[in-house]
């Protein structure tokens, strides 16, 4: 009985790790076919869905008229009809290439091109990067002011009250920030910025918006664990309250404080709901910071059901990144800035 | 001088804090004022395809339920082990590390997990899709807050009840996870909380669904995906309902929160 | 077979530590009798308690040298508990050797339960027989008349020093042949310190007692024996007149008459 048990409890424990491990796995087989086509190009590239004519390495036009050659064999007719009409595109696009360099089959009348399509995942990156660093410029001097507040300043009986409210604020669901983005804090940015209802600005802010509370919760008690005894005998030295907080507060809260900003980071880079109604979601960049873009989890929130193939396979590429990115930005919060003890 | 700076410095961090509930007032003014417009008996007896939200609720509740009565026992008993036979060793740290790191995962790549293991192989959305990413969201939270409750019991608890004779296990159950069940519970009521209003990983696991449906094995309809269709339709009425619904969900959200912090107060005083 | 217990040559290190926490101890446990142990800070009585109730076990790693004997329920011959390695006979030894902790543990359950609970680990589990028991128990713990009113009240609801008796009640419910207390009082006001003092010098009548106490003068009042440790060592043993009156060894001396602590 015992023995069961402790056994049965070692694998409930073990799942986490399990799961992890499971996503990583999953996610980079289902993302392999894209890795494959795009490489590390992938990340560079700023163009999605973008047909592209390429040339065919001799290897790989080797195939293809190996493929032909056998379709002909079986159907007894070319399967150039079909050929053809894609290659009308080309004949459109790349008059000289046809003629000029096709040189290997000239029977065939077309065949050394193929049309790919182009995925890159440079614009959602540059826009999750740079909306979720608007929420941080933003948030993080009220998160820490609002930290501040409820630990030093404010009386117990209203830091009660107000950290309730805070806490509260953070529980709420994001499609709820996003919602009220779309609806009446974007037009609002919008009159007072010029630019877009929907645009990278409005994304970071009501970004920021989301995590204020988070962080200035974590924040909170980061400086709640400096001793009572160290604040007292800086006071009793005549120090103001601000030198009191900054030099004696803040330091011996630093770590925590730091880690409790990193991993806000990492929450707000994988954020979808807060994001998704009001960055736009158009494949690029944002010329101008009210201008709209699009995010990873916005791209994936919205493209699963549509895509197939490669297409899909691109899509987990694209979590692929995300994933990879968060677990860096959390683990390096966690194992470098939080580390109790 | 430096009295000024104080004083500067206390004026910018009273602002902060107002700042913080200005916006916490405005979003929930909103919510108030569009959403409870829009209620009436309907939302709650007809579904979204006749203009109401009762699929959508249950669906959302359903799933969520289900999750989290699949989620408590692998939550507990791995917090249960972390903290009772894990010892110090570094793998039970690393685990704990682990639960940690996947709490602050971005919801939408389990999403996308669950979508490939699931989704694809079967080929259409369906409740259990959704009901195992709401589960790998919610098991970290609740193994966190009971290795955190298990942590507070005195080591003098346990030791009393080795002292006349109970076996570890017998000691474990029945005195110690009963020492902090009170706490364990508002872990489970925060982590149901923080998945029941949780969007992203749903979009494509379960879909959506304008139909009454308790069918877990297809398409199933959830409150929060609805909202996030409704409100970017062209259509008014549409839209409307969707801060009805924005509302619910959030009155749902926050009443549970408010009830896990008076049990835990409770318990404190 | 005079001695309920005989610690011979006890030397016992913590797991991690490069020096003993005890070094050769050898201490008699009388039969019906209570037996004091008393010392400054870090002397090391409270290690040599727990190590008859093998409750170091909790913590991995630890070195015993030397003996435990325990006397047999038959009382014709001894058993080494160093030697007890099953988990099964490890709970047999606690139910036959009880200890009170420094502060109140009262389980979180009711003032009942906390008394059937062992009852009914140890395989008595019919109700009329565990009732009487848990009556018992109270009565003899002082505490019955405080609490036959409440018994399915939460044992939480009791005050210190009822809770500490309720954990007096719930040990000798086992009918265990001896009673271990670490420091029993610390914790309780004046009044219920008398209380279980008084109590501690009935329950001699049917048990083998052995306390540990930083307080000299409840050593003297209740103890028949008492042994002085300090740094690990069993300075001197003796009986309780003895020891507080005509002291052999000058470090006992000292310590008695306050020169330190």
């Amino acid at each position: 009985m015992e023995l069961i048990f402790r056994k049965i409890a070692q694998l409930s424990a073990s799942l986490v790790f399990v799961i992890l491990a499971a996503t990583t796995i999953v996610l980079y087989i289902s993302a392999k076919p894209a890795i494959e086509e795009f490489g590390a190009q992938f990340i560079f590239e700023e163009r999605w869905g973008v047909e592209e004519t390429i040339e065919l390495s001799p290897s790989e036009q080797a195939a293809q008229d190996a493929l032909k050659l056998e379709s002909i064999e079986s159907t007894g007719e070319s399967s150039d009809g079909e050929s053809f009409v894609e290659d009308d595109d080309d004949f459109i696009m790349d008059d000289e290439d046809d003629f000029i360099t096709d040189d290997d089959d000239e029977e065939m009348g077309s065949g050394s091109q193929r049309t790919k399509v182009i995925y890159g995942a440079l614009v959602p990156i540059v826009g999750t990067i740079f909306s979720t660093l608007i929420a941080m410029l933003f948030a993080i001097p009220i998160a820490m002011g609002i930290a501040v507040f409820l630990s030093e300043i404010a009386p117990g009986a209203l830091a009660k009250p107000v950290g309730v409210a805070i806490e509260l604020l953070a529980s709420i669901p994001s499609i709820i920030y996003g919602m009220w983005g779309l609806f009446y804090f974007g037009p609002f940015i919008a009159d007072l910025f010029g630019g877009n209802t929907v645009s990278l600005l409005v994304a970071g802010l009501v970004l920021g918006i989301m995590v204020i509370p988070f962080m200035a919760a974590l924040s909170r008690d980061a400086i709640s664990t400096v001793p009572d005894m160290l604040k007292e005998s800086a006071y009793a030295m005549g120090a103001t309250k601000l030198e009191v907080i900054k030099d004696v507060v803040f330091p011996y809260a630093k770590s925590g404080i730091i880690g409790s900003i990193i991993l806000s980071f990492g929450r707000a880079l994988g954020e979808t709901m807060a994001v998704a109604f009001v960055i736009g979601g158009v494949y690029q960049f944002a010329g101008k910071v009210t201008d709209p873009t699009n995010s990873i989890p916005v791209v994936l929130a919205n493209s699963f059901a549509e895509s197939s193939g490669l297409s899909l396979s691109v899509l987990f590429y694209l979590a692929l990144v995300l994933f990879v990115l968060s677990f860096v930005v959390i683990g390096v919060a966690k194992f470098y800035f939080l580390r109790k003890k | 001088m430096r009295l000024l700076m104080n004083r500067l410095f206390l004026i910018f961090s009273t602002l902060a804090a107002l700042v913080g509930l200005f916006f916490l007032a405005w979003i929930l003014y909103t919510l108030c004022a569009k959403g409870i417009v829009g209620l009436n008996l309907d939302i709650f007896t007809k579904d979204l395809i006749d203009g109401g939200l009762r699929n959508v609720i249950v669906g959302q509740i359903m799933m969520s339920g289900v999750a989290t009565i699949i989620g408590i026992p692998v939550g507990i008993l791995a917090g249960i082990y972390l903290q009772e036979y894990g010892g110090n060793s570094k793998s039970t740290e690393f685990l704990r590390d682990l639960s940690d790191v996947m709490m602050s995962a971005p919801s939408i790549v389990v999403g996308t997990f669950v979508y490939a293991i699931v989704v694809v192989p079967t080929g259409h959305t369906s409740g259990w899709a959704g009901v195992l990413a709401l589960f790998i969201l919610m098991v970290p939270i609740i193994v966190r807050t009971t290795d955190d409750m298990l942590k507070l019991v005195p080591i003098e608890l346990r030791e009393a009840g080795i002292a006349i004779g109970a076996s570890k296990y017998h000691v474990t159950m029945n005195i110690v996870v009963r020492y902090a069940k009170a706490g364990i519970l508002t872990g489970i009521l925060l982590a149901f909380a923080r998945v029941v209003g949780e969007t992203a990983p749903l979009i494509y696991t379960s879909g959506s669904s304008e139909f009454w449906s308790t069918d877990l094995t297809s398409t199933f309809p959830s409150l929060t995906v609805s909202i996030y269709n409704l409100a970017t339709m062209p259509d008014d009425e549409m839209v409307q309902l969707g801060w009805t619904g924005a509302f619910l969900l959030t009155t749902m959200v926050l009443i549970i929160n408010l009830l896990g912090r008076y049990a835990s107060n409770k318990k404190r005083s | 077979m005079k001695h309920m217990m005989e610690v011979q040559d006890l030397t016992f290190t913590y797991s991690g530590a490069s020096e003993p926490s005890l070094k050769s101890i050898s201490l008699p446990i009388e039969k019906n009798k209570v037996t004091a142990l008393i010392g400054p800070s870090g002397c090391g009585k409270s290690t040599l308690l727990r190590g008859m109730n093998r409750i170091h076990d909790l913590y991995p790693g630890h070195r015993y040298e030397g003996v435990i004997n325990l006397l047999d329920s038959d009382e014709k011959a001894y058993t080494n508990i160093l030697d007890i390695k099953k988990e099964a006979d490890l709970i047999r030894l606690r139910q036959r050797v009880g200890m009170i902790f420094q502060k109140p543990t009262p389980f979180p359950m009711t003032i009942f339960e906390n008394i059937a609970y062992g009852l009914r680990l140890s395989g008595i589990k019919k109700r009329a027989a565990v009732q009487e028991i848990v009556e018992q128990s109270l009565r003899d713990a002082a505490l019955w008349n405080e609490a036959k009113d409440r018994l399915n009240d939460d044992a939480r609801s009791l005050s210190g020093g009822q809770q500490q008796r309720l954990c007096i009640a719930r040990a000798i419910a086992l009918k265990p042949e001896v009673i271990l207390f670490d420091e029993p009082t610390s914790a309780l006001d004046p009044i219920s310190t008398l209380a279980i003092e008084e109590m501690i010098s009935v329950l001699r009548e049917k048990y083998s007692i052995c306390i540990v106490t930083h307080n000299m003068q409840q050593a003297a009042r209740i103890s028949d024996y008492t042994g002085f440790m300090y740094l690990g060592e069993m300075i001197e043993f003796d009986k309780t007149d003895t020891i507080f009156m005509k002291p052999s060894q000058k470090q006992t001396e000292d310590y008695i008459s306050g020169r330190f602590g």
